[in-house]
């Protein structure tokens, strides 16, 4: 196994470990808005460090691009869902669980 | 054992559990959303039998576009109490029979399903013999544009056919009119700039995504929905109005793909010898099967966007 | 041990279980419609994993990849157009579910 194969797993296992937290918190956080949070905060670090781990694996620096416009997609979608789904729940008080 | 088969041991549960969910829950608003997670976990599912090419169409159409069909319906049906909420849950011998007869489907297709010769039988050897004749090196566009090309011109008039069947509902003050109802969207919001940020890399994206489809998972269908959800983002946040059904340019844009296509399988009569076959020249097939995929993308944007969009509600201005 | 494809297999044949148990009992057209949609997907994940026993991961029939791709695509165009007709019948009845089948002898009058 060589240094870059264990930085990888090292930087996937820790985006994992995000993604687990970031699922945790929507399933025990109280409201919209604290779960919200968990999500966006931890998924957003938790597939960026899956992305970083994939790096030196990608084909060429093209694909090592493409992976980095993927995570930069999925945060930008990620920010404005969130924006849009909090904007509506503290628009209509359904703040609660 | 190996991990990746741990894997499916965890995907296919969580598949039937999101899809009993989306038939079960009481929330309708969950069960469409339990309907849209189904479909990106199928996603999943595809990738591991190794069809990335149908992963993409599931994530894009299956998932995507049919989410958005549902969303939009539900929104305009309302999530007030009504008759069906009035009626109460459904009686317990219609679910026991339900129950009973889907336990019954599903137990019969199961045991096909066991009882099939392994390995089974293949067509893959004879794509990938002729397949270097195309000069294509993804064998799916391949089979959808060149060896069973009749299914894919079929469907893009099915596509064309479920659009008149749609447009033919309009009332008639807005016989040809604009579809759907006018999306309201602060100009600042966060919607709005998203819907002018995101259209530039999108078309990017289709067009790549297209461009690929020769030779690795892409194409026209695949690029032709992302490009459809282009222009739906960017109706939804009230930065352009859709066009009139009644529009020509908008009509042209429909019938281009079929049209192309059609045009190439007849001059396949005269080149090759029969309907939409290819030249056996060198060289020949690939640009001709590109020209008909340009003509298809285009055409497939423009009809699931509209597909999507709906019945028109409004006069044309 | 059953194989990876074989599992997707009997995934997909309880799908279409599933499905059929939702489009009985749900009353609601638009549930109506999502149950139709797990029936076929679920038709398709039978197809495709039965073409991709053997093979395995890493590939597989592009035949019945391409017709399921055919499918999807199908499917979505019905679905379309079964919410317009939705949409249309709740516009004119105010109804989210369709009306009861006549009796049997009314059809013939």
């Amino acid at each position: 196994m060589s240094a870059w194969d264990l930085f990888t797993l090292a930087a996937v296992a820790a985006g994992a470990f995000f993604f687990l937290a970031g699922t945790v918190g929507l399933l025990r956080f109280p409201d919209v808005f604290t779960r919200l949070h968990a999500l966006t905060k931890a998924d957003n670090l938790g597939l960026g460090l899956i992305v970083l781990g994939l790096l030196p694996r990608a084909e060429g620096v093209f694909g090592a691009l493409k992976l980095v416009a993927v995570w930069l997609l999925a945060l930008l979608a990620a920010a404005t869902v969130a924006q849009l789904v909090a904007r509506l729940a503290r628009r209509e008080g359904d703040a609660g669980a | 054992m190996t991990a990746l088969y741990l894997l499916d041991l965890v995907l296919v549960p969580a598949i039937l559990l999101a899809a009993c969910t989306a038939v079960g829950t009481r929330d309708r608003f969950a069960a469409v959303v339990s309907f849209i997670v189904y479909g990106l976990l199928l996603a999943i599912a595809w990738v591991r039998l190794g069809a990335v090419d149908v992963a993409l169409a599931e994530a894009a159409i299956g998932a995507g576009l049919t989410g958005v069909l549902l969303l939009g319906a539900l929104a305009r049906m309302g999530r007030r109490a009504d008759e069906a909420a009035a009626a109460g849950p459904p009686g317990r011998t219609l679910r026991l029979g339900a129950a009973a007869l889907g336990a019954a489907v599903a137990a019969g297709i199961a045991a096909a399903v066991l009882a099939l010769p392994e390995p089974a039988p293949q067509l893959s050897g004879a794509v990938a013999e002729a397949l270097p004749a195309l000069g294509l090196g993804n064998p799916v566009t391949g089979v959808l544009l060149a060896f069973r090309g009749y299914d894919t011109l079929l469907e893009a008039v099915v596509l064309l056919l479920a659009l008149l069947g749609i447009w033919s509902l309009a009332p008639d003050p807005a016989w040809g009119g604009l579809p759907g109802l006018r999306h309201r969207a602060r100009p600042e919001g966060v919607l709005a700039w998203l819907g002018r940020l995101l259209p530039p890399v999108g078309i990017v994206v289709g067009l790549y995504v297209f461009w690929v489809g020769a030779d690795r998972p892409g194409g026209a269908f695949q690029a032709g929905t992302i490009l459809a959800a282009v222009w739906i983002l960017a109706v939804m946040s009230a930065l352009v109005e859709p066009p009139a059904v009644r529009s020509l340019a908008l009509r042209l844009a429909l019938v281009a793909g079929p049209a192309l296509f059609l045009a190439v399988g007849f001059a396949g009569l005269g080149l090759a010898g029969a309907f939409l076959g290819y030249p056996a020249a060198a060289g020949w097939a690939k640009p001709l099967i590109l020209l008909v995929e340009a003509g298809l993308t285009l055409s497939i944007a423009a009809t699931l966007a509209l597909l999507v969009a709906g019945t028109p509600e409004r006069a044309a201005g | 041990m059953t194989s990876a494809a074989t599992l997707y297999g009997l995934a997909g044949a309880a799908l279409v279980g599933i499905g059929l148990y939702g489009l009985a009992v749900q009353a609601h057209v638009l549930r109506k419609i999502l149950a139709f949609n797990l029936i076929g997907s679920g038709v398709f994940l039978v197809f495709g994993a039965v073409a991709g026993r053997g093979g395995g991961a890493g590939g597989g029939d592009p035949v019945p990849q391409a017709m399921v791709i055919t499918g999807i695509v199908v499917a979505l165009s019905a679905t379309a157009l079964a919410v317009a007709l939705a949409l249309r019948l709740f516009r004119e009845t105010g109804r989210v579910t369709l009306p009861p089948d006549p009796p049997a002898g009314a059809r013939d009058g």
